[in-house]
């Protein structure tokens, strides 16, 4: 048995680095994540990392951006305000292909919104948020042993496809304490070639890196969407991940992610309880999105509640996914127990609009 | 004449440079600025461990004559993504930028002050040729009072749009700066002396003492209006008594 400790969710997001060896982090503090940025400016120096505190998010992806460019495992974290100033940073990481890691703990927004929780971001994660077509791989976990995975797991993606991978969290699961199991999770190999990072001891007479993000400039810009669109096409097809919990003989189904997702399982359970036929499905990879499991549940179930911490946003993905076979339901903000950036989406909650659908 | 017995070599090309045809326009003085560059490189015989970051603006097209591995940027960033690299290599990576006047004064001067700032161990080769040349000639933070651009058509006015910024002065001014310097390449003297500086800049990051800075003055006929002629004498006159050249800081240790 390995070692179980007691973690907050940011913590194990940097453990999960750690533990996926990552030496290399760029961050700013930012409530409700400064607490990644103090760990990592403690850990790193003694494991022979390097820990840069920036002047800005903005300089915070760059960082990463240079780091990444050296094939090395590197990551940032960040809160909602401080994303939307990555945007640019991101969008040239994306176009360059290159493997990284950033943590995104969601706070209320839009402006400075508030410090307390939200998922107001998913647009912004998982439609781009930069300029250009580009995707990130973004994943959603719901426990903060599922955090510690996931970063681990993200640095996996990012490598295996060369491209930017996202983990989103929010102030409740990333300030929240649960046991752990930190262990290093061997997901297979990556791809061997690095002929494409920036080197040192370079032989004067091999061909040299150019690493750019330019692709309509530099290189040749049919080619460059050609790629890309196959390896988003790839993923989409290999890499979609979900939970499905009492879906057999469900005749309403809760979708939610995160903490969200989170709620929607208690629900679940208690609705179980009471003998009512209620299932939860809970995308786990945000993009790329489990459409096609839900364009099969819409065939399945008469009722879909969508539960987001927001004004409805991956609501619109399912409606999309569904295209009208199954009634699609929301609650969202306006459901938190507290009429205030305080409040939250609590199962019991989630189970009296079930009671109502149903 | 009998041909190539009576022929002798004055001038050959420097080992890092990549000859590659640089897309500048007649009577720009960046390809030259990059063949100082790469002097510099061999003379230090670093190349092998010297990695390029460009911005965005003429000055990342010259980077495309040196051949290193390189890396182009977003507009100003490129001292955080230099930062990057160098971190990723331990500071084993001889880190040089390329920037214009455009991108390491408006857009990224936020990044370059904190980069110095830091003590990074890395080379800044700044272009100030007045103006944003790539986007057609617009005012740029080193545009000099009175001098017409296509956004400052009645001369750059300082009551509506502030003053020449002395890049090489301010960062002479900050701790983490080990060396800065402005430098001239419109006549042999003044070439060997920038040749000489970019060397300078580059030891401060090799003895690992702290930033590295060169302010090139450049030519930009076409963002001027002008002939390539009439261009190189208005740097030499109006540019060059506005930005005087000189050695504004050599340290060898930052306190």
């Amino acid at each position: 048995m390995d070692e179980k400790v007691l973690l907050t969710g940011n913590i194990a997001a940097a453990e999960g680095a750690l533990y996926a060896g990552c030496r290399h982090y760029f961050g700013y503090p930012i409530t409700p994540q400064s607490d990644v940025v103090e760990y990592f400016s403690a850990k790193l120096p003694q494991m022979g990392g390097e820990f840069v505190q920036s002047e800005s998010e903005c300089t915070s992806i760059n960082m990463l951006y240079g780091a990444a460019a050296c094939g090395i495992r590197a990551m940032t974290s960040t809160s909602s305000p401080g994303f939307s100033l990555m945007q640019e940073g991101i969008s040239h990481i994306a176009a360059a292909e290159l493997p990284c890691v950033i943590m995104h703990v969601q706070r209320g927004g839009p402006g400075s919104g508030s410090t307390q929780t939200a998922q107001m971001d998913y647009n912004q994660v998982v439609k781009g948020g930069g300029h250009g077509e580009y995707r990130l791989i973004v994943l959603a976990p719901d426990s903060v042993q599922e955090i510690f995975d996931f970063v681990q797991l993200g640095f996996y993606l990012a490598e295996k496809y060369r491209n930017p991978a996202l983990v989103l969290t929010d102030a409740i699961i990333g300030q929240m304490k649960e046991d752990v199991e930190l262990r290093t999770i061997d997901f297979g190999p990556t791809p061997e070639d690095r002929s494409w990072a920036l080197k040192i001891h370079r032989s004067p007479k091999g061909k040299s890196a150019n690493v750019h993000s330019a692709v309509g400039i530099v290189g040749i810009y049919n080619e460059w969407l050609a790629r890309t669109n196959e390896k988003y096409e790839n993923i989409k097809r290999d890499e979609v991940r979900f939970q499905s919990m009492f879906m057999e003989d469900a005749e309403l189904a809760i979708v939610a992610y995160g903490s969200s997702g989170r709620a929607a399982k208690g629900a679940c359970k208690l609705a179980r309880e009471e003998g009512l036929k209620v299932g939860v499905l809970r995308p786990i990879t945000l993009w790329p999105f489990p459409q096609p499991q839900i364009e099969e549940l819409a065939s399945r179930v008469k009722k879909i509640l969508v539960v987001e911490d927001n004004l409805g946003q991956m609501v619109e993905d399912v409606r999309g996914a569904v295209e009208g076979r199954a009634e699609v339901h929301f609650m969202g903000v306006f459901s938190r127990h507290m009429p205030d950036c305080n409040g939250m989406i609590f199962p019991d909650t989630i189970l009296e609009e079930v009671k109502k659908l149903l | 004449m009998s041909g190539e017995d009576e022929r002798k070599l004055i001038c050959d090309t420097p080992d890092c440079i990549n000859n590659t045809l640089l897309p500048t326009c007649p009577g720009c003085l960046h390809g030259v600025v990059a063949r100082c560059v790469c002097e510099a490189i061999d003379d230090l015989g670093i190349q092998e461990n010297a990695i390029g970051v460009v911005g965005v603006g003429c000055h990342a097209m010259t980077a495309g004559a040196v051949e290193v591995d390189t890396i182009s940027t977003a507009h100003g960033r490129a001292p955080g993504v230099a930062t990057g690299i160098k971190r990723a290599y331990y500071g084993e990576a001889i880190v040089f930028t390329f920037q214009g006047d455009g991108d390491l004064g408006a857009i990224g001067l936020g990044d370059v002050l904190n980069a110095v700032n830091r003590g990074e161990k890395l080379t800044t080769i700044f272009f100030n040729n007045a103006g944003y040349g790539n986007t057609g000639g617009q005012m740029g933070p080193t545009t000099i009072e009175g001098q017409v651009t296509t956004t400052s058509p009645y001369g750059r006015d300082p009551a509506q749009s502030g003053f020449p910024l002395h890049m090489a002065e301010m960062m002479a001014s900050l701790r983490g700066c080990a060396y800065s310097a402005r430098v001239g390449i419109n006549n042999l003297k003044n070439y060997a002396g920038a040749r000489k500086a970019v060397k300078a800049a580059f030891q401060k990051q090799m003895d690992n003492i702290g930033y590295g800075f060169v302010e090139f003055l450049c030519t930009c006929p076409p963002g001027w209006k002008k002939k390539p002629d009439e261009a190189f004498h208005w740097m030499e006159k109006a540019m060059m008594e506005e930005y005087q050249l000189g050695e504004f800081k050599n340290v060898d240790e930052i306190t």
